[in-house]
């Protein structure tokens, strides 16, 4: 187990320096550099000089090479440098917006829970019935609508209904539960019933495989309760895929949100890859990219690991 | 001439037999999975708009009429008018043909670079396969809308780069899905027996593997069709896929729509239900056709 563990995650540093190898040539092949980008705004005539100084003053009169280099070896002591954009260590940048998508990302994902498991069971045991198909086309209405446009269609209502609005500027949990739920509530909605919809059809598919195996049966031919039957035996088991799925899109809405955060109006970590790419900040892009590409990779990790300890017929080698 | 006669007879009887096939399997597919044939009832719709919308749209889309400006839905515009007048049906119509093209464009695109790699991936296989499936890891790493994002960034907005910045992220996951069934025929007697006649590599994996992943293409085909229109409308909201005057689905959905919402939410609903319409019919009729196709599901 040990040995798995550590070749799972020594076997993630050549995929993560891939993706740094690929985003650091990416940023540089994108026309337009950030202090072009700085200057167009000042004056039609921004003096060749100035350009140059601003260029040596980022490190990008170096070769290429060199600040490769100097950007792994940050990596390496995990500093991520300074936004080339703003001055601020990136650190700090990222730091009060992951925890904005995280709270975001882990709302989504308990209300698809709350959605997806319950809707797939009662579809499973109810399959080919009205119930099952109110349920397919529901999930698949989940994923035809795109969430932001349901964000819209949210804030349409409350405006409407109950001539309110939710708050739009961000107050962190610690310092305001009421009013940082009252504006999250709400794109967590509407994200996590679009990612409901394949966590349901998956709850379903599995309850329904589950419930034809022999030890299903063995449990009803002896007289168990259904209510048991279904809750330690059958869910229990049909879990795993579930659990993937879940996990996976997990990993996804934190780096994904992007149009739902411009909706609400959130300073997310979707909002300022936009605005990284945007100025051609190359520090700041690169260092979101490798924060997403991790927690991706991560998570996918933690699913395999997941996966051996819920079952225990799965080996590792 | 004498000798053309009956090579024409003979050729029509295959034709006259495939035509009946062919109904017969539509038929059947109507009777048997109603939902399915209402999805491609809708996508349908969604073509033929989309192809007549010059026909079809009662009013131009880009035209102003500031006498008309934010009017509610109405017997001359039945879903109302944006911030300048401009019909909302109109613009939702010829939405549909930039939607459709975007959609069609990107799922053929995505699914057939992806199918091509997936199937000389397996057959290949070893070090060529090894290297083609990190490369595909690699790409998969990236969310699909950032990966279109810097792509987007790179080679500019307007509809032929947003086709590619959507089809470009969709190709690692169709190289995936169709390498795992093209491992299968692999091993099929029949390439052995194309290799043993000297068939180039290109040959075999072109027209001898390739047509025998159809079902795992068409149900990575379907399921890209309605992605690439939710994805499009995306981008195109945040200001980075198509623009004005093109009309969008996902621009109409931008800046008046949010701002007016209050007094003239048909600006920001109709296109909104125009988007989850043709996806949602796309779904319908992809999840019938994968149930249909996939004997793994049939089986049950």
């Amino acid at each position: 187990m040990t040995r798995y563990i550590v070749k799972r995650l020594l076997l993630m540093i050549p995929t993560l320096l891939s993706v740094a190898v690929i985003i650091f040539f990416l940023m540089r092949i994108v026309p337009g550099d950030i202090v072009e980008l700085r200057f167009a705004g000042e004056s039609a005539y921004a003096q060749k000089e100035n350009l140059d100084k601003e260029r040596a003053r980022l490190g990008l009169d170096k070769p290429i090479w060199t600040q490769f280099v100097t950007w792994m070896g940050g990596l390496l002591r995990l500093d991520f440098g300074t936004s080339m954009w703003t001055g601020a260590p990136i650190s700090e940048e990222i730091r009060l917006r992951f925890a904005l998508s995280l709270q975001l990302a882990i709302m989504a994902t308990i209300v698809a829970i709350l959605l997806a498991i319950p809707l797939g069971v009662i579809a499973a045991l109810r399959q080919d019935t009205w119930v099952d198909y109110a349920v397919r086309i529901m999930s698949i209405a989940g994923l035809a609508t795109p969430s932001f446009w349901l964000g819209i269609v949210f804030i349409l209502g409350l405006l409407i209904i109950f001539k309110w609005l939710p708050p739009m500027v961000y107050t962190p949990f610690w310092v305001n539960p009421v009013q940082n739920l009252a504006q999250l509530i709400w794109p967590a909605l509407a994200v996590g019933y679009r990612y409901s919809a394949v966590a349901t059809r998956m709850t379903r598919s599995a309850m329904l495989e589950v419930l034809r195996e022999d030890y299903i049966r063995t449990a009803r031919a002896k007289g168990l309760w259904e209510k048991l039957i279904l809750s330690r035996h059958a869910l229990k088991n049909a879990m795993l895929p579930v659990l993937t799925v879940i996990a996976l899109e997990f990993a996804f809405l934190i780096g994904g949100l992007v149009v739902t955060e411009q909706v609400f109006n959130l300073n997310g970590l979707g909002l300022l890859f936009v605005e990284a790419i945007g100025h051609r900040d190359y520090t700041l892009t690169q260092a979101l990219v490798m924060l997403v590409a991790f927690v991706f990779i991560f998570v996918n990790f933690l699913v395999d690991l997941a996966y051996a300890w819920l079952d225990p017929r799965i080996r590792f080698r | 001439m004498a000798v053309g006669r009956p090579v024409e007879a003979v050729a029509e009887i295959p034709e006259v037999a495939g035509r009946r096939r062919w109904l017969a399997v539509v038929s059947e597919f109507c009777r048997k999975r109603p939902l399915g044939a209402v999805g491609a009832a809708v996508v349908l719709i969604n073509v033929v708009v989309g192809l007549g919308a010059n026909v079809i749209a009662p009013y131009d889309p880009v035209a102003t009429d500031y006498g008309a400006m934010l009017a509610p839905p109405s017997a001359s515009h039945w879903l109302g008018t944006d911030a300048f007048g401009r019909d909302v049906l109109s613009r939702i119509i010829y939405g549909s043909r930039t939607a459709m093209l975007v959609g069609f464009a990107c799922a053929f695109l995505g699914a057939t670079v992806g199918a091509v790699i997936g199937v000389a991936s397996a057959y290949f296989a070893g070090k060529v396969d090894l290297i083609l499936q990190r490369v595909m890891d690699i790409f998969l790493a990236f969310p699909l809308i950032i990966l279109a994002l810097a792509v987007v960034s790179i080679l500019g907005t307007g509809i032929g780069n947003v086709i590619i910045a959507i089809a470009i992220p969709m190709i690692p996951r169709a190289a995936l899905v169709t390498r795992s069934s093209a491992l299968a025929i692999r091993e099929m007697p029949y390439v052995d027996a194309a290799r043993a006649a000297g068939f180039r590599h290109r040959r075999i994996i072109l027209r001898h593997m390739l047509p025998n992943v159809m079902a795992p293409y068409l149900i990575m085909l379907t399921a890209y069709l309605g992605q690439a229109i939710l994805a499009e409308a995306s981008l195109t909201f945040l200001g980075l896929g198509v623009s004005e005057p093109t009309p969008a689905w996902g621009l109409m959905l931008r800046g008046a729509a949010v701002q007016f919402a209050e007094t003239a939410p048909w600006m920001a609903i109709f296109p909104g239900l125009a988007i989850s319409l043709a996806v949602f019919a796309f779904n319908l009729f992809g999840d019938s056709l994968r149930d249909a196709l996939d004997p793994r599901l049939r089986a049950q």
